[in-house]
């Protein structure tokens, strides 16, 4: 097979590689391809640091080991990466500007293993501040912007979140994959929103190491890529055992892409009753009955199943994760890193800290943490706080009595709706935004790995998602469901280019 | 729950964020409606139930208490918006 003949920039990792090992092209010419998409897309807002210097060193030294033949499957590869890695010496903020100037003196473990892959760094991706958000807009940096739009409009779209600009750098092809991170839908749902392929490995799969803190227990890190065999390969890169996170698995990382038969049959699918929410548009109902039909089709038992506990799962969310948020973001203090307010005369640290919180942190940061403070203090830490952990246990408990029974894998929405327009939401209650994540959190809560595939277009031409749900541990099972869905759906859709 | 103005006066106290008493009530109608929706876990029967700590049964990695990094005091001042004589420097603590 020779190269694709579209742009270097809009090929999937699998040909990239394959070109590259084949030597149809250099890793420098495939980065510059990228740079020169980046350059012209900033209407985007998706890539808010740029580094070519550091790509195209990264591109040189990939195709000096290209040409020896010992190069892994992600070299030369050029990837964006969130905003909430720390990635040495070059601005890593957040997207917030409490950590404005902040150039972490080293590397992410995720970060360190993609490189040491030999993958290529383009720069840093739009993201909500603090990965705290379901449509880019509380970042620092500005909203980033989807390439899609609703047929005939020119109302600009999220391209959701909070790993928005992950999604919209991908969906527009201004690089050939990207990382994100996922603490209650942040990978899934912009997946979902810009047709790509994102998924949200088992909670200890992937090292939190380096990656700036939301909420402890439920964040992973994970792909966000053009196809589910790009999924494959780049987790491979981005998983296994590491050191310096206590809470990553020493468990082996198999093969994900060798796992990629497309055969499933037999394999018990899920169909959860509880997703059947009130007032669920016709359409996403319509994707979701399809998606059925694909995996009977391909030989797979569907059987209706249910998780009791799922309508608990948000109310748990937002008592679990602000807490743990409001404890990890007491560090951004003004004292060891970032932003700090300029102090008035007489001004004490107290002081220091109330101004410069209050300057550095967004809305939405300063109100998740305040949640969380509030259901950490006495008097009612037992009543929110404690009571959504054991709402959580049981929530976990509905998937382990499923997966008992037979279940191999379970079959959701990835989203209430398609994209929304940015603005659209800004005048609603906080809770109404946090209904983004209804299919997605629960995964989060309980653990367990997801992945969202883009299955259709809706009546405005704007993608639609369905998200696979695995048992712990077997992401690589799961993407290959995730790759016969997407071999049947046969999405092939792209954002029109107006940008 | 509603939270009242002084709640929110007092939360915000806690979590050393500055808001302005003008700002106040809006904040606590906000907390007010994330509470509320929170009230929905007490539906809930928890009699007996542990609270969660892992996704499959482990036991947290443990490594030998030695020291494994050090002598980089430059590197972690870097980013600090204030650093004098090695250290970090904040407004007077002790009066």
């Amino acid at each position: 097979m020779s190269a694709p003949m579209t742009s270097a920039n809009s090929w999937t990792i699998a040909a990239a590689r394959d070109a590259l090992r084949k030597g149809e092209i250099s890793a420098v010419d495939l980065t510059m391809s990228c740079l020169t998409a980046i350059d012209a897309g900033d209407a985007l807002n998706a890539f808010v640091h740029k580094t070519p210097e550091i790509a195209l060193e990264q591109a040189r030294a990939a195709d000096a080991r290209l040409a020896s033949g010992e190069a892994p499957a992600m070299c030369g590869i050029p990837l964006g990466i969130k905003d909430l890695f720390c990635t040495k010496g070059v601005p890593s903020q957040a997207a917030s500007n409490i950590l404005k100037g902040f150039k972490p003196e080293y590397e992410s473990t995720v970060t360190s293993k993609l490189f040491d892959a030999g993958a290529v760094m383009l720069g840093k991706l739009n993201m909500d501040e603090f990965a705290m958000g379901s449509s880019n807009e509380t970042s620092a940096y500005g909203n980033a912007v989807s390439p899609w739009r609703r047929k005939g409009s020119n109302v600009q779209l999220t391209p959701g979140g909070s790993s928005g600009g992950s999604a919209a750098a991908v969906a527009a092809d201004l690089c050939l994959a990207a990382t994100g991170t996922d603490t209650g839908g942040s990978i899934r749902q912009p997946a979902a929103f810009t047709g790509i392929v994102g998924i949200k490995p088992t909670y200890g799969r992937v090292s939190r190491w380096g990656i700036v803190a939301f909420a402890s227990s439920l964040d992973q890190a994970g792909p966000m890529t053009k196809s589910v065999r790009d999924a494959a390969i780049m987790l491979q890169a981005m998983a296994g055992h590491d050191p310096k996170d206590s809470t990553s698995a020493d468990l082996p990382v198999p093969d994900f892409e060798a796992a990629l038969t497309g055969d499933i049959r037999g394999k018990v699918i899920g169909i959860p009753k509880e997703y059947r929410m009130d007032g669920m548009p016709a359409e996403i109902e319509a994707l979701w009955a399809r998606g059925v039909e694909m995996l009977k089709d391909a030989g797979a038992e569907v059987r209706d199943i249910s998780l009791p506990h799922t309508k608990y799962a948000l109310p748990a969310y937002y008592v679990i994760a602000p807490a743990e948020a409001s404890s990890n973001l007491a560090r951004y203090d003004g004292v060891r890193y970032g932003h700090r307010a300029k102090l008035s005369q007489g001004d004490g640290i107290t002081e220091m800290y109330e101004k410069t919180r209050a300057e550095g942190f967004g809305p939405e940061v300063q109100r998740r943490i305040m949640v969380g403070t509030y259901v950490l203090s006495a008097g009612f830490y037992d009543a929110y706080y404690n009571r959504a952990r054991k709402v959580r246990a049981l929530i976990k408990r509905d998937f382990e009595t499923v997966f008992a029974e037979g279940v191999d894998a379970i079959l959701t929405p990835a989203t209430p709706s398609a994209a929304f327009g940015l603005g659209e939401m800004a005048d609603v209650d906080p809770v109404k935004m946090y209904l983004n994540d209804v299919f997605t959190v629960t995964v989060n809560l309980a653990g367990l790995p997801g992945i969202s595939v883009p299955v259709g277009l809706d009546h405005q031409g704007l993608p639609l998602g369905l998200q696979l749900i695995g048992r712990p541990w077997e992401e690589a099972p799961l993407l290959n469901y995730a790759h016969v869905l997407e071999s049947r759906a046969g999405f092939v859709a792209k954002a029109e280019k107006w940008w | 729950m509603a939270i009242d103005i002084d709640t929110a006066r007092k939360v915000a106290k806690l979590a050393r964020i500055r808001v302005e008493e003008a700002d106040l009530p809006k904040l606590a109608g906000q907390l007010s409606g994330i509470l509320g929706f929170m009230e929905e876990l007490n539906e809930v029967d928890v009699t007996g139930v542990e609270p969660m700590t892992s996704v499959t049964p482990m036991r947290l990695k443990r490594r030998k208490d030695e020291v494994t990094d050090g002598n980089i005091q430059a590197q972690v001042l870097k980013n600090a918006p204030d650093a004098r004589e090695g250290f970090f420097a904040v407004p007077k603590v002790v009066e």
